[in-house]
């Protein structure tokens, strides 16, 4: 069974037919060819198939392809060259924030969509927002530390 | 002619720098290619029917229904290789690539449908018949060696084509394979002296999650394969393919894309031979990529039981240890074998001994097999060690940190016999661990601290083969069999080729491998890629520069030792001239290239290969925990560790691979294990309920000090690293939890067992412990 869908996935317009039971990673992976969703744990605990949907970090891997329609939908293609992409980069590049690099994309995502929310208020707040994204490579303080350096620059309150 | 970078202690073109990875840009824009996102042309994908039962006889097994489903092409069963010897593991050849008349784990690839899409393979499997007449499961070491326990393998050991273990010992039962040693008069030593440590102790089964799980594409062409893979080690997963299927090796090409983290998941040979025998079934390229249920039972960390004691005298000396191990290692030896020899060899620790007694084995059981995880072997028996040289130190009223010096072994004395000798500082080392953790100050009582320190030996067998070429314009490709798996291989391969061609690193562009013009590198493991590849990535680079030299002596017609590089020109007598200029002036015209190869072999023209092993890994951590004695809950507050790596290429890709091996030890120490019933049933096979760290697992400080002495056989004087925090730090926590209160013999500490344990010595020991 198929459904008819219309959404926007990173500024294009998508309007056509998923499987009503087609997953969201799958179809961004296999259909659009976006590799940046990875697919890791499939039961929404590595963050690693993280995309933003109207702005909200999901896991692709448990959430249907149909549920995007009448959505805007982000993958890390999407972020690319935008002035958020460039100064989250340079920030993980300066503290040699990257491994292996599957988790990557994912944490990038989950940063974004914490940008302006009040869930920055401390180091502790981010490690509890970014603890449904896994690494195994890092051990996590670079990540941390990057994504400090960027919360910090933009929060006003702490100048 | 000098070379700048042979002067000590100067900052160069690249060695010594924390250049930006050469990666880390792709990975951002999730640009960067793993094997999953590779789609060979007509590509099939297959789904694995896997064994419900630990132990049992395939009674009947009828795939029709599978190979009538739309979509399906073909499907793979153990009838399917009746034309080959269908057996492989590079320890002990006691594999079958698919299964054969009989099961021995739950999870055991029965049989492998290719279809033109996932779903429909997927959904096939449900239309495959197969009955089942179960046996006795021994689904532990100690089921699998009590009396009468159900033989788990019949027929002779077959050693594989790797082992590098020397003559393998016949099978006892169910134990596949021994190791030990054993020097001076341990019976009398332990008769005379003034104190005696000893436990029972036991290590969990460890999963270790790379994100990206085992993935593998195969096309089996007739007279060749192609195959791409998640693989740490491309050449021995040709060699092994090349013996199954009876195709020369040159007929096998394995490419390897980006790994998404290995830590020795990915070693030797796991998926490939099912997916290229799919593949020669079907006809066309099949990709196999496992869910992470199924990588958490195609390899996992040994689990283990070790009974130790230990002797020292009454200032302290340790005189004495006997140790016995019984390493699981599941249905399939996989690289068991060494990883039991691994943990014997580490069992002394690194201390002067009279006497020692060491017995390791290596036991079939019916689980998944058990493979490589990061610092295998020490990070199973360090803890135990160390923590009888605590208990010792507190029985006598003396510092930890004092016995520890005291017992240390010192540069260049004696690890085992025919080995190298210590090659590093361990009291400089150990004392700053212990540093950075403020050992000595005044704690609150539910606090304590710990340091460890342990010998791994790294380098695995070094053979490794580069190629270095510089290109008409300047530009610079290496060419070496390294993997990159998160730790930076590329990154570092390409400092070393710029630093010795006097550039930027920037200049320099090392791709991934295929075997089929790669030049041959053994494996990605034991911490060996900076020291062994990266020693031939330096002798290839000093081939080219060889090459150029010649050509700029005679084209400025000067004498060699008169020139001078730098900024990718060559200058001498007054006049400068590019790299860009001479390659165009050696061939002519605008074409042509400088080729340079490099090599290192055992006893080969570099001597610090001549003696085993490559270098010793320094497995040195200090920890600092919290205890709640209500709850059992322990919570690491900081870690320290040693890098002791000779020269630091890229000090920042350094300082991670000791936090990310820092948290992996939280996790090992702490939290994770993988339990299986006594059916064989793994029962937490998600990361729902096997849990690793998260961000809100990382400690509040993690020290990792870099320590350059000079004194590693690699380029520049480098040795690896990124293992030794794993085996080390997991002691450390266990002692710092001693030094609060708690002396525990079993991992993870979990706060169930910590409370149990706490009870326990409220009940045992009233006095001593308030």
């Amino acid at each position: 069974m198929s459904e008819t869908i219309s959404a926007i996935v990173n500024g294009r317009a998508f309007d056509g037919e998923v499987e009503a039971n087609e997953l969201l990673l799958d179809f961004l992976r296999d259909r659009l060819g976006l590799i940046g969703v990875r697919q890791s744990c499939e039961v929404q605990v590595c963050g690693t198939c993280t995309v933003l949907v109207d702005g909200r970090p999901v896991s692709s891997c448990c959430f249907l392809a149909c549920d995007i329609d009448g959505k805007v939908v982000e993958t890390i293609e999407g972020l690319v060259g935008t002035p958020f992409h460039d100064e989250i980069s340079a920030a993980f590049v300066r503290h040699a924030a990257v491994q292996c690099g599957f988790c990557t994309p994912g944490m990038v995502l989950t940063a974004k969509a914490l940008m302006g929310t009040t869930d920055l208020a401390s180091e502790a707040a981010v490690r509890h927002a970014m603890a449904g994204n896994l690494c195994r490579c890092t051990g996590y303080r670079s990540i941390l530390d990057a994504l400090m350096e960027v919360f910090d620059a933009h929060d006003p309150t702490r100048a | 002619m000098t070379r700048l970078s042979e002067t000590p202690g100067r900052v160069g073109t690249a060695v010594g720098l924390s250049v930006e990875r050469v990666d880390a840009r792709d990975k951002l824009a999730g640009k960067a290619e793993f094997t999953g996102d590779l789609h060979p042309p007509f590509m099939l994908y297959g789904a694995v029917l896997r064994s419900p039962y630990a132990h049992a006889l395939i009674e009947h097994l009828d795939v029709r229904g599978a190979q009538d489903v739309d979509g399906v092409v073909a499907v793979l069963t153990g009838d399917d290789l009746s034309d080959i010897d269908p057996y492989y593991g590079h320890a002990l050849r006691d594999r079958p690539v698919v299964a054969i008349g009989k099961v021995r784990f739950v999870g055991e690839p029965v049989a492998v449908v290719a279809a033109v899409t996932q779903a429909i393979a997927d959904a096939a499997l449900a239309a495959i018949e197969v009955s089942y007449e179960p046996l006795e499961v021994a689904a532990s070491v100690d089921a699998a060696l009590a009396p009468g326990a159900p033989l788990i393998h019949e027929g002779a050991v077959r050693p594989g084509l790797a082992h590098g273990l020397g003559t393998l010992p016949e099978r006892e039962g169910n134990i596949c394979y021994s190791y030990g040693f054993s020097r001076g008069d341990t019976a009398s030593a332990f008769d005379t002296a003034a104190v005696v440590v000893e436990g029972e102790y036991r290590f969990p089964a460890v999963y270790q999650y790379s994100m990206e799980t085992h993935t593998t594409i195969a096309h089996h062409r007739g007279d060749d394969i192609v195959v791409w893979s998640s693989c740490q080690h491309p050449f021995l997963v040709r060699q092994e393919i090349s013996e199954l299927f009876g195709l020369a090796l040159d007929r096998v090409e394995v490419i390897v894309p980006y790994l998404g983290g290995g830590f020795g998941s990915k070693s030797y040979t796991k998926m490939e031979p099912l997916t290229v025998a799919m593949s020669r079934k079907a006809g066309r390229p099949v990709r196999i990529l496992n869910r992470v249920d199924e990588s958490m039972v195609t390899t996992r960390r040994h689990n283990m039981k070790c009974r130790m004691r230990t002797a020292a005298s009454a200032d302290g000396e340790l005189v004495a240890r006997e140790v016995e191990m019984w390493l699981d290692t599941g249905a399939y030896a996989d690289n068991g074998p060494r990883v039991t020899a691994t943990a014997g060899d580490a069992a002394p620790g690194p201390y002067r001994w009279r006497a020692m007694d060491v017995k390791a084995h290596c036991v079939y059981t019916t689980t998944s097999p058990s493979g490589s995880y990061r610092a295998f072997g020490s990070t199973h028996v360090q803890w135990i060690g160390e923590s009888q040289v605590d208990e010792i130190a507190r029985r006598l009223g003396l510092d930890r940190l004092e016995v520890r010096r005291a017992n240390l072994l010192g540069r260049g004395e004696e690890v085992r016999p025919g080995a190298k000798g210590v090659d590093a500082d361990l009291v400089g080392d150990i004392e700053k661990v212990a540093a950075a953790i403020d050992w000595g100050a005044p704690r609150a009582p539910n606090r304590g601290v710990g340091v460890s320190i342990g010998l791994l030996a790294a380098g695995a067998h070094p053979v490794s083969m580069a190629t270095v070429r510089l290109g008409p314009d300047g530009g610079v490709t290496v060419l070496v069999g390294t993997t990159e798996l998160g730790q930076g291989a590329r990154t570092v391969m390409g400092q070393i080729a710029a630093e010795v061609l006097g550039l930027e690193s920037s200049r320099v562009r090392v791709i991934g491998t295929d075997t089929a013009y790669t030049p041959y590198d053994r494996s990605t493991g034991a911490s060996r890629s900076t020291t062994v590849a990266g020693k031939a990535v330096e002798e290839a680079a000093l081939d080219v520069l060889d090459a150029l030299l010649e050509t700029a002596a005679d084209v400025l017609e000067v004498d060699r030792e008169q020139l001078t590089i730098g900024d990718g020109a060559v200058a001498g007598g007054g006049r400068t001239m590019s790299y860009e200029q001479l390659v165009q002036k050696r061939f002519g015209l605008a074409g042509g290239e400088l080729i340079g190869h490099g090599r290192v072999q055992p006893r080969g023209g570099s001597g610090g290969f001549a003696d085993g092993p490559v270098f010793w890994e320094i497995c040195v951590a200090g920890a600092e925990v919290e205890v709640d004695t209500e709850t059992g809950v322990v919570t690491v507050l900081r870690t320290s560790s040693v890098a002791d790596v000779g020269r630091a290429i890229n000090p920042q890709l350094i300082e991670r691979q000791d936090e990310g091996g820092a948290l992996q030890g939280i996790g090992n120490a702490m939290f994770e294990e993988m339990r299986f019933n006594d059916d064989g049933l793994l029962l937490n096979d998600t990361l729902l309920d096997y849990r690793i760290p998260s961000f809100e697992d990382v400690p509040a400080s993690m020290a990792c000090t870099i320590v350059e002495n000079g004194d590693g056989p690699g380029p520049f004087g480098a040795k690896g690293c990124g293992e030794g925090v794993l085996a080390g730090l997991p002691a450390a926590i266990v002692n710092a939890l001693a030094d609060a209160g708690v002396a525990m013999n079993e991992l993870p500490l979990t706060p169930e067992r910590v409370w149990n344990q706490i009870q326990k010595q409220r009940t045992v020991e009233p006095k001593e412990r308030t």
